[in-house]
């Protein structure tokens, strides 16, 4: 094998609990503008920390308990009492809403955001005792006495920051430019919201390989939600390259790619290509969080009487790097596309980005492990009318495999069981697209008895009105040959 | 239904004649057949729409249902729809709509 055959070598996870934060999703923000007493609905249904830290789907996503737990646990998976991890080393932290707000102030280089100045008194000894975040608080970020926060916040023409419910603000974010739609307090949030997760995430690579030195790092391709510009070019970029720079990667430099949900599939691709060309020896795929989808369902929450679960924002990291020998490879021979001229049905779809990349590489369905594809948790989108994504969606892949002679009409219905993994991502779009799978991808495919992992996300292009076209792109992930021996079927 | 469709189907409707139209649905989850089927029946019923307390009375059937299968020629049928008639609850749409219907007649 070349040594220039790409291999992920490590992939980290990040949440944020950040139910203070919640207000400003897109569409809370939206309904509290039209009723104003939705607020208080919405602070009376957050989650404490620890109701965040011992949600079930939350561990599954740091890798304290395996995917399949979910298949053996009922839901409800809220309010329940917390389990015993089932894993080792976790893939990442939660990490708690006040150190957060203190990593968007530390990582505003322009300084549009103030803290108060006790908030941040007792913020920063928290950071300097974490090891994740230390090594991103370089600088001292601006603060506000009470009197000058409640004087900015009287002023308007920006956002007060809180911690959960909160009354008393412990910071604000003012407009970078208020002629600019591009850089108003809510854009400046989302964007460094984004870059604060990405950043926690790159660097949590390195407490999963010691040997991956996030300074070491050539390249940042960053897959993320968010629209970093001004007025003159919304979404010009380049975030990986701020992410980059916050996460103390000084040899990388980095660019952004764009597919909607389905971006960390064609950056992880682009990533491999990158090593495997020879341009650089390691790229670090990652996508940041999404503010905007933060409470996206509330208003079914509240009516169903459940807690606001979408309270989370989540981050995923990735290191791609040349053939060690033992991590997972890359195999740019099973890159999957979907063409223009497949059309937008789903069916078409799904022939595109798993049939056709399965017949070329001559691999029946028996031989692939886990497909891996859409995982939102369903507590949060059943409640909201929206069913369960990740079982509808492998019941459509199952149909399209049997209409295509790939597995027998009778196997559709277990397939998922079979074949698949129940949602419990957050409702983080991107991450949420089989990006978020990878580090369990990783663990399965190096300790455990995984094969191959067959990857593929899918980008609702439409929803930006210049096509009616969707898009997706698949990738598979295999075991590395030295260390097939170790393995079996699983 | 959003809006826009919503203003379509009245318009063709007073166009073509309420007895000379046939609405064909394609939605892929019971929910959204069933409002679909009460909005081209009874009314939008969100009351946010074109169709907003007009009951039409349309007749509407899903393109799973036998009524409108035996019409589409096999060939174009496999080629194009029985894989999602595979992959969606279609059984499930077949009878919301047929209990729909009993209950409008």
């Amino acid at each position: 094998m070349s040594h220039l055959q790409p291999v992920v070598k490590a992939a980290s996870a990040i949440l944020i609990h950040s139910p203070g934060l919640v207000r400003y999703g897109s569409k809370p923000s939206r309904e509290i503008a039209a009723r104003p007493s939705r607020l208080k609905e919405l602070l009376g249904r957050l989650r404490s920390f620890a109701q965040a830290e011992n949600y079930l789907p939350n561990d599954v996503f740091l890798g304290k308990q395996s995917p399949q737990r979910l298949f053996e646990i009922d839901r409800p998976w809220f309010n329940r009492p917390p389990l015993r991890a089932n894993e080792s080393l976790p893939f990442g932290e939660l990490v708690e809403e006040e150190r957060f707000l203190g990593l968007l102030a530390v990582a505003d280089v322009f300084k549009h955001v103030h803290l108060l100045d006790r908030f941040w008194e007792d913020v920063k000894p928290r950071l300097d005792q974490s090891r994740l975040c230390k090594p991103l608080v370089r600088v001292v970020p601006a603060l506000l006495t009470r009197e000058q926060l409640r004087c900015e916040i009287d002023r308007g023409g920006g956002l007060p920051l809180f911690v959960g419910a909160d009354a008393e603000p412990v910071g604000w974010v003012r407009h970078g430019n208020a002629e600019d739609g591009s850089l108003t307090a809510p854009i400046l949030l989302e964007n460094l919201c984004c870059k604060v997760s990405a950043a926690l995430a790159v660097r949590e690579i390195s407490h999963q390989d010691s040997k991956l030195r996030v300074e070491d790092a050539h390249f940042v391709l960053s897959c993320s939600e968010e629209a970093v510009g001004d007025r003159y070019q919304r979404g010009g970029g380049n975030l990986a390259k701020a992410i980059a720079e916050f996460a103390g990667c000084g040899l990388a430099s980095g660019v952004d790619i764009k597919d909607f949900c389905a971006a960390p599939i064609p950056a992880m691709v682009i990533g491999a290509a990158m090593v495997q060309s020879g341009v650089v020896e390691n790229v670090i795929v990652v996508g940041g969080s999404s503010l905007p989808k933060l409470g996206m369902k509330f208003l079914y929450h509240l009516e169903k009487g459940i807690p606001v679960l979408e309270d989370v924002q989540a981050a995923i990291a990735a290191w791609i790097g040349r053939d060690d020998g033992k991590s997972p490879v890359l195999n740019l021979a099973g890159v999957g596309r979907h063409p223009v001229q497949s059309g937008a049905g789903m069916d078409q779809q799904l022939k595109a980005i798993v049939v056709e990349p399965l017949e070329r590489l001559k691999l029946d369905v028996a031989g692939v492990d886990k497909f891996v594809s859409e995982l939102h948790n369903p507590e949060v989108t059943i409640p909201a009318n929206g069913g369960d994504v990740p079982e509808r969606n492998y019941r459509m892949l199952a149909a399209v495999l049997a209409a295509c002679g790939k597995i027998g009409r009778g196997e559709i219905a277990e397939f998922m069981s079979k074949k698949g993994v129940p949602g419990y991502v957050p409702t983080q779009g991107h991450i949420a697209s089989a990006f978020a799978y990878l580090p369990h991808a990783l663990r399965g495919l190096t300790q455990g008895e995984l094969r191959r992992c067959f990857l593929f996300a899918r980008a609702s292009l439409f929803l930006g009105q210049m096509t009616q076209l969707g898009d997706g792109m698949s990738l598979l992930l295999e075991r590395h040959p030295q260390a097939i021996s170790t393995g079996g079927v699983h | 239904m959003d809006l826009e469709v919503q203003g379509r189907v009245k318009e063709l409707a007073e166009q073509y004649g309420k007895n000379d139209l046939v609405v064909i649905l394609g939605a892929p989850n019971v929910d959204s057949c069933v409002v679909q089927f009460e909005t081209v029946t009874r009314g939008d019923p969100t009351y946010a729409g074109p169709l907003a307390g007009i009951g039409l009375g349309l007749k509407a059937f899903h393109v799973f249902e036998p009524e409108v299968k035996t019409i589409i020629d096999p060939a174009r049928y496999a080629a194009l729809i029985e894989t999602l008639e595979l992959g969606l609850e279609a059984e499930a749409i077949v009878k919301a709509l047929q209990k729909a219907r009993s209950a409008v007649n």
